[in-house]
């Protein structure tokens, strides 16, 4: 990992400890960001990408959730164990995040100018007043029309598009070093989507901000990212730059989510789906967990324990089959890259 | 959102609050200006009428008796030939006061402790409430008597007794209300911007529960004013010979019969305030939801 690296996670192992076992959301991950760039963190529902970023920010509840190992330094701070007070001045300040649902991110009681600058207030030590002042610049930033007046309306006045819009100049207002984005644009329809993304790339490029990127959504990552993760059952399976994730794919589980892409799928042809569904990540899983889903998969695949490793120039895998020089992926049905820009 | 659009910009420049914002829709409702109207006017009227009129309420006509409503005793006389409407005065004062402060005692730390218990959670959620169910099996009457007998019959007492049974469910409701509110987006996204825990509560957390808080505090008014009642009907509350409204329907109700009026006018005076309380509750849930206003 380089040395530049703004955020670096070390075997981040954060399990939940419930009535019917110990749930090992995130399972040894491990990642770093450097200042500026975009890291993706693709993976199904359940595969642990937003667990590990909640992680990153604390907001899991302990109990029932633990963080069993890892450690995260943010700018040499570790966010995993550094006192609360020191976490408070990097939350919401350095380090700010966008959440899912715009709907529910919003305090409905409060009105919008009041929300956007409350990191202010919280930081910056501004006063109510001062800080609703900076509150029209804010909204006019992202894109909000006559936001004079709107600074004084209330979320329900708002459609989805318009309060994740809100949700990013909030998370934006105090020119933090990082951005975690949890799936921003999930909850939006897709003309909103692009809109959202074209946004935060604008505001990323004016102030510099490294951006994580959590989504489900292969092709957003195409377009969006500089480099990503592929996460499955709680691990990182495969991590590159983004054009080496399609074009030389090194994990059969990375492969296969490219061919289960409609839009690279000759027309009329049966969709290609993953036989099979995602491991049970309250049982211990010894060795590959995607083995059993892997067309390629062998007796050792599930036997031994698998690491991520370093298989080409910067691109890691966690298949033990390419690891050994016993597999060449081929990309998905040989198409291009999918056209998200 | 018209009004939004036509107001002057200087008017933007300030950031205005919900309260603020609460103030000019309530203003708008006129039943529950109304109801403060009357509430005001019942307050003034049990804390100054008393001392414009000649009589005292404890000055008997023995002779006289009760008697119907008349030019010299406008609302009667009680058995004991005292001016009734002078009694129902001085009765407000104490009903009055011991419905709203014992109330507000009841919210302040119903609010407070809900709050934390809702909001912390596990164990200390769980020890709280276990404290709350036990305070709520001690048997009222027999906790009133335990204080009178260790601290003498002090009318603060009677505050502190009522105060410390209603803000019981008050604490329930809260909690209820934050633990739902605790799991929501914007708390989260409030924590993940770094606000302090008590500023979650305070900004973010209280006012998106006020609208359950406010019903149950105006419901809490009436039954605290008649727990004062029972409590001076067992010679507990306030001795004879002052009187509040409680205990002049508790002698009303027993001279129904022969002299309606005695039960009518306390009684009159009892549910005006409940009806205005009520009207001016739901009025404060209203114009406390920024959704409700469609102005």
């Amino acid at each position: 990992m380089n040395s530049h690296a703004l955020l670096v996670v070390e075997d981040l192992r954060t399990y939940f400890h419930t009535r019917g076992g110990i749930v090992r959301a995130v399972d040894g991950v491990s990642f770093s960001i450097g200042k500026g760039e975009t890291l993706g963190i693709v993976g199904e529902s359940g595969s642990g990408k937003s667990v590990a970023c909640y992680s990153l920010l604390r907001l899991i509840l302990q109990p029932p959730g633990r963080f069993e190992s890892g450690r995260a330094l943010f700018d040499g701070t570790d966010l995993l164990h550094c006192p609360e007070d020191e976490l408070r001045h990097i939350r919401g300040n350095r380090l700010s995040m966008i959440f899912q649902d715009p709907m529910t991110s919003l305090n409905p009681y409060m009105r919008i100018g009041d929300q956007v600058t409350e990191p202010l207030r919280i930081h910056r030590g501004l006063s109510r007043t001062e800080a609703f002042k900076r509150g029209p610049a804010a909204l006019r930033e992202v894109g909000i029309q006559d936001a004079d007046n709107r600074v004084r309306s209330y979320p329900h006045e708002f459609s989805g598009g318009m309060r994740q819009r809100v949700m990013i100049a909030m998370a934006l207002i105090t020119k933090p070093e990082l951005l975690i984005a949890d799936e921003p644009t999930t909850a939006l329809d897709v003309t909103v989507q692009a809109q959202i993304l074209e946004l935060i790339r604008e505001m990323q490029k004016e102030l510099g901000t490294a951006v994580i990127f959590i989504t489900h959504d292969i092709g957003i990552v195409s377009g969006f990212c500089d480099r990503a993760l592929v996460m499955y059952a709680g691990r990182v399976l495969e991590a590159a730059p983004t054009t080496l994730l399609f074009e030389k794919p090194k994990h059969p589980y990375n492969q296969a989510l490219q061919r289960a892409i409609p839009a690279l799928n000759e027309k009329g042809r049966e969709l290609y789906t993953i036989p099979g569904a995602p491991p049970d990540v309250s049982k211990p899983i010894v060795g590959c967990p995607f083995a059993l889903r892997c067309e390629y998969a062998l007796e050792k695949c599930v036997t031994s324990e698998i690491l991520l490793k370093e298989v080409a120039l910067s691109h890691h895998s966690a298949c033990l089959r390419v690891q050994l020089g016993e597999l060449d992926l081929t990309p998905a049905s040989g198409a291009e890259i999918p056209a998200n820009k | 959102m018209n009004t939004a659009i036509a107001e002057p910009p200087e008017a933007i420049e300030r950031g205005t609050s919900l309260w603020r914002d609460a103030w000019h829709r309530l203003a708008k409702n006129r039943l529950a200006v109304g109801g403060a109207i009357v509430l005001l006017i019942l307050t003034l009227a049990s804390f100054l009428g008393p001392l414009l009129l000649s009589q005292s309420y404890e000055t008997q006509d023995l002779q006289l008796g009760a008697t119907p409503p008349s030019p010299q005793h406008w609302l009667g006389t009680d058995t004991l030939g005292r001016d009734l409407l002078v009694r129902v005065l001085y009765g407000g004062r104490v009903s009055i006061a011991v419905g709203l402060c014992a109330t507000a005692v009841a919210l302040t730390i119903g609010v407070l402790y809900g709050t934390v218990a809702g909001f912390l959670g596990g164990k200390v959620d769980a020890l709280m409430m276990r404290i709350v169910d036990i305070i709520f099996a001690l048997p009222f009457t027999v906790f009133v008597i335990l204080l009178m007998v260790f601290f003498g019959r002090k009318f603060v007492l009677l505050f502190a007794a009522i105060g410390a049974v209603q803000w019981l469910t008050m604490a329930r409701i809260v909690r209820g209300q934050v633990k739902s509110l605790r799991r929501m987006e914007f708390i989260e996204a409030a924590e993940a911007l770094g606000l302090p825990t008590a500023q979650i509560i305070f900004r973010h957390m209280i006012p998106n529960a006020l609208g359950p808080i406010i019903v149950y505090a105006t419901l809490t008014v009436p039954s605290v004013m008649l727990l004062e009642a029972f409590l001076s009907f067992l010679g507990l509350g306030v001795q004879p010979p002052m009187s509040s409204w409680g205990v002049l329907i508790n002698e009303g109700a027993a001279n129904m019969e022969e002299s309606p009026w005695m039960l009518l006018f306390p009684g009159l005076a009892l549910a005006l305030t409940l009806f205005s309380l009520n009207f001016l509750g739901d009025g404060l849930r209203a114009a406390l939801d920024p959704r409700a206003s469609k102005d």
